[in-house]
């Protein structure tokens, strides 16, 4: 029987909700943030939209203040557990509200949004809502929380995707996205239930000590369980089998948005796996696969090794530009898993790092083939030749960004892949053969990669026109500055190096 | 010093950057100037050196002070790594014997490239940053004593290279381009993983810290015992030699990975072929004296005999490919495969002669196909043909130009008196003095008589004869009935003219010099070359 809590019992609630809300500053503003815009935007109608951009960027920078001030809070849990602060999160905080930021500054250089849509209302809001979901989901610590979080996130991507109401291929990506995301989300929900019904806990570290206390009665059920959730969280990043939602959901939506799931709802995916994995179903101290040989960690390895050699070998054979970088996103799934796979600080650490530069990086190359788009008013490969000469700063940006993609130094991303290298034979042997695919690919990718500045400078175009386009000065000095930050970064890398160490302690809890 | 020289052709690159691509004069003029000033830098860096320090490994107590010259080493990242514990990538600059020979050879190269650019019209301003970055990257491998930074530099070269052929290449330079990128990239991607995996077991034996550093790693005692390419650790340790050394046999190139060679050079412009026979090949077998010998000197020991065959592969199999090439270009290019062979057999000797003879191979190889390059570029200019059988008679109507052939030609083919000569007889005596190249020398000589074969056929189809009735110029006869040669589109001197000249009696007075007095350059290289050969020495080795 429900019995009703005592009057003690409620002030103690109360006290305690009390002393959580302190812990939830950021998120509280950005939620209000959130509503103002849908006021500013009943305000402003029928102004330009920069008014609403300018202050979802106001407000997003703003909120940079209140997770700076959380940075000086002990780590811990708090709501009942079902939320955590720890180094971990305030560096996925970080990052969400950045990538916002870049989500916002790109959609402004986007002429495509002056022709599709009236009213940018509701999109601004949209991206608030998303980067608060994408940070509950960083800093959740219990399996309510997650689903709860992943579907904010989920719900927001939705609607973003189909933003260009009348062009088809947007609605169709919605829909497509709609479909996986919600069987996905079925499966995750079946694997949390079988959890909870071998521990009865919620809580990701009371389900981590009452699974290591089960030993392997159960391990059938429990991998079968892990798979489920894989399904869930491999959709979030895109890793194969769970990707084929994400070339068309790429191609489809609005190219900003394009870039802000790639690297946004990616990381969300991913510092998720690591939380979740990591706490609640630990690896190594109990041998959960005694009886089938398979665990979470020989799942990701499948789902890191496919995502690197399906991503990177379809890639191959892409014609358009958004399309490409779609395949190339789920290819650098599978290398942020193989730090994941590592298990431990050095291996958390590195895919945080990876993140960071491909952050720069990939956010960098969509903003150039936007500025593109906006120009030549195309995405296909065909279309970029002669660029070289036509818009010479732009051609060189996301030439740098490409091979920084790749992996060739002196860039940001050199060091990703060198980290994530590292961490894998940190190992010793163990993992030499995952990084010998790891490095196999990265050469495939060179091939596809290496088309786009192909194109751009080493053919002319069909129409003899080398007029120079200009792009805009906002937008050639932020093109410039991403463009040196990811060289300056991959000679210079110690600050992002010592900022992803500090955030790979999680819990308090010291992982070896 | 040394970064100086590394980066002052990257300040000219930012200079031109600021430069209006109207004035294309000035750009060229910057970049030439840059060039000059690299060369007086080597210029006194080689007067500045002393011979008798050995380098290679680190000298007493450790520190590479005592061993290597005009040391730079500054700490560059310090990283945490979670669970690992401090990564120290350092600035680590410094040159040895071996890398001083090397660092003269680029700086002159550089420089008569920079000549060789002059008649590039397309897109000069591009050309000029890109063929600047290539200069430092160049410059930096031959100088960084710290495989990160090694690493970072060798890669650099990549990116400019891929442009350079992909847009002021020949017809068919897409594709060249790319394989040249996909190979050497393919190379050095497992050159990644060595990396980190000699990171993760040798130790500084100052610090006591992991370390990037060449010089440590040079010493087998700063591995740790049980690490992953430790001492104990046989199988990894063949295995990343061989990785490491295809990495760099693919820069060489040597059979079977030598395809990319002949497509970028038939497809690169002339100052392109100029630095890519010139320098970029040369980082491969530098790359595997400097990195995979001396740090893996067992294995290096265990397989001597099969770089051997590998070389005299590269010898007879290149001489025989050139012999059948129809277009003047491709039958250089062969040629270089067949003499960097001659590099490989000497260095596979394993003693002081052979690996004298192979350093020495490497520069004369660089100045004298240099020459070959711009000799060949110098008539493609003129007829734009470099089919063999398009010519006939030149030598009537251009005596300077076959002159400087002629002299190339020799050198090239070992003519005693000129500089090849010397090394690929120092090559020889070390191979057939080593009991395990013996055999595989008496086979490698045969590459001598193609070599003799297919340049003085090519000579005499060319220079000697008369003219045939389809070649790609015509004879006018002038009042006096004296015959002229007339190119179509062609409005220059018909023979050399200043400039190539100019690019031209530089590299002659060192091929000549070099084959009379080889001192200059033999004398820096005896001291590093014995330090290797006793690091690399069974003795040594059987005392780890």
């Amino acid at each position: 029987m429900f019995e009703l809590p005592t009057g003690a019992e409620i002030q103690g609630i109360i006290a305690s909700l009390k002393v959580s809300v302190g812990f939830f500053i950021p998120e509280i503003y950005l939620s209000l943030l959130f509503m103002f815009l849908i006021v500013v935007d009943l305000v402003a109608k029928g102004r330009k939209n920069s008014m609403l951009a300018i202050s979802t960027l106001a407000g997003l920078a703003g909120s940079f203040f209140f997770i700076y001030q959380q940075q000086s809070l002990h780590a811990g849990e708090f709501f009942f557990g079902m939320y955590v602060l720890d180094e971990f999160a305030l560096f996925f905080k970080y990052f969400f509200v950045l990538s916002g930021i870049f989500a916002v500054i790109i959609t402004m250089a986007d002429e495509q949004f002056d022709r599709e849509v009236k009213s940018m209302g509701e999109y601004y809001a949209l991206i608030v809502s998303m980067v608060i979901g994408m940070i509950m989901m960083a800093s959740s610590a219990d399996l309510m929380m997650i689903f709860l979080s992943m579907e904010l996130v989920s719900f927001s991507a939705y609607i973003l995707t189909g933003y260009f109401k009348r062009n088809a291929r947007s609605s169709e990506a919605a829909l497509k996205y709609l479909v996986y995301g919600a069987v996905s989300s079925g499966l995750m929900v079946y694997g949390f239930s079988l959890i909870y019904g071998l521990t009865g806990e919620t809580n990701l570290i009371k389900t981590g000590a009452a699974l290591a206390a089960q030993g392997n009665t159960h391990s059938l059920v429990l991998m079968l369980s892990s798979l489920l959730i894989i399904a869930g969280f491999g959709y979030k990043i895109g890793a194969v089998p769970f990707h084929f939602w994400s070339p068309d959901v790429y191609e489809g939506a609005p190219t900003p948005i394009t870039a802000y799931l790639s690297v946004a709802s990616k990381a969300a995916g991913v510092a998720l796996l690591i939380r979740f994995f990591y706490i609640a179903i630990p690896h190594g101290t109990l041998e959960v696969s005694s009886q089938t040989g398979i665990d979470w960690v020989m799942m990701l390895l499948v789902l890191s090794v496919g995502s690197m050699i399906y991503g990177n070998v379809v890639a191959l054979w892409q014609k358009n530009v958004k399309r490409m970088l779609a395949y190339s996103s789920i290819a650098h799934a599978g290398y942020l898993l193989l730090g994941i796979i590592v298990l431990g600080k050095f291996g958390t650490q590195a895919t945080l790092f990876y993140l960071l530069s491909y952050f720069l990086m990939n956010f960098g190359a969509f903003y150039v083939v936007i500025l593109i788009a906006n120009k030549i008013g195309s995405e296909n490969l065909d279309d970029y030749r002669g660029l070289g000469k036509k818009m010479p700063l732009a051609a060189a940006a996301l030439t740098v960004f490409l091979v920084s993609l790749v992996g060739l130094p002196p860039t940001l991303g050199f060091i990703g892949k060198l980290m994530i290298f590292s961490a894998l034979l940190a190992k010793g042997s163990l993992y030499l053969w995952l990084a010998l695919i790891g490095i196999m690919t990265s050469v495939i990718s060179l091939y596809y990669y290496m088309l786009i500045p192909l194109n751009m400078y080493l053919r002319e175009s069909s129409q003899n026109d080398n007029k120079e386009m200009n792009p805009g000065i906002f937008a050639q000095a932020l093109m410039a500055v991403l463009m040196f930050l990811t060289i300056y970064f991959g000679l210079f890398f110690t600050p992002l190096s010592h900022f992803s160490k500090y955030a790979s302690a999680m819990f308090g809890i010291t992982l070896n | 010093m040394l970064s100086l020289i590394v980066f002052l052709p990257i300040i000219a690159g930012l200079i031109i950057l600021a430069v209006p691509s109207s004035q294309k004069q000035i750009i060229r003029i910057v970049s030439l100037l840059a060039a000059l000033a690299q060369g007086v830098l080597s210029v006194l860096i080689w007067r500045g050196y002393n011979p008798a320090l050995p380098g290679i490994t680190a000298g007493p107590g450790g520190s590479p002070l005592g061993s290597f010259q005009f040391v730079e080493r500054v700490p560059w990242i310090n990283l945490d790594l979670a669970g690992f514990g401090p990564l120290n990538i350092e600035y680590f600059l410094g040159v040895d014997g071996i890398s001083i020979t090397m660092v003269i050879l680029t700086a002159l190269v550089s420089a008569i490239g920079v000549l060789s650019s002059w008649t590039i019209q397309k897109q000069v301003k591009g050309y000029f940053i890109l063929y600047n970055l290539l200069a430092s990257a160049m410059m930096g491998c031959f100088v960084a004593l710290d495989f990160f930074l090694f690493y970072v530099f060798w890669e650099v070269m990549l990116l400019p290279m891929y442009f350079l052929i992909g847009i002021w290449g020949g017809p068919n330079r897409e594709y060249a381009a790319i394989k040249f990128f996909l190979y050497t990239l393919f190379g050095s991607v497992f050159m990644l993983l060595v990396m980190i995996g000699l990171y993760f077991s040798v130790t500084d034996p100052v610090t006591g810290n992991h370390t990037f550093s060449l010089v440590a790693m040079a010493t087998q005692s700063n591995f740790i015992k049980d690490s992953i390419l430790g001492p104990d650790n046989v199988m990894w340790r063949y295995v990343s030699f061989i990785v490491l050394f295809i990495g760099f046999a693919i820069k060489v190139p040597m059979f079977p990975f030598h395809t990319w060679l002949p497509d970028a050079h038939v497809e690169a412009p002339t100052p392109i072929s100029v630095i890519l026979a010139g320098v970029l090949l040369k980082l491969g077998t530098y790359g595997m004296i400097r990195i995979n010998f001396p740090i893996f000197p067992e294995v290096f020991h265990a397989g001597m005999y099969v770089i051997g065959i590998f070389g005299a592969i590269n010898i007879i199999y290149g001489a025989m490919c050139a012999l059948a090439q129809q277009d003047l270009k491709k039958m250089v290019a062969y040629s270089s495969i067949s003499h960097m062979g001659y590099v490989l057999l000497g260095l596979s000797a394993g003693n002081s002669e052979g690996m004298v003879g192979a350093l020495y191979q490497m520069f004369n190889h660089g100045t004298i196909t240099a020459m070959l390059f711009l000799l060949v570029g110098v008539i493609y200019d003129r007829a734009h043909t470099r089919q063999i059988d398009k010519f006939g008679g030149l030598a009537s109507h251009m005596p300077h130009y076959a002159a400087f052939v002629t002299v190339a030609w020799f050198a090239s083919l070992g003519l005693p008196g000129l500089s090849g000569f010397i090394s690929e007889a120092l090559v020889f005596v070390g191979a057939f003095s080593s009991v395990t190249t013996r055999y595989i020398a008496m086979v490698s000589v045969l590459g001598i008589v193609f070599g003799a074969a297919y340049l003085l056929w090519s000579l005499q189809r060319m220079f000697l004869g008369q003219r045939k009735p389809d070649a790609a110029y015509d004879l006018v006869a002038d009042e006096d009935g004296h015959e002229h040669i007339h190119f179509h589109d062609w409005r220059g001197k018909i023979d050399l003219d200043g400039r190539e000249l100019a690019m031209l009696v530089p590299l002659l007075i060192i091929t000549i010099v070099l084959g009379v007095y080889p001192m200059p350059v033999l004398g820096m290289l005896t001291s590093s070359i014995n330090k290797l050969v006793e690091v690399l020495s069974p003795v040594v080795l059987s005392q780890l």
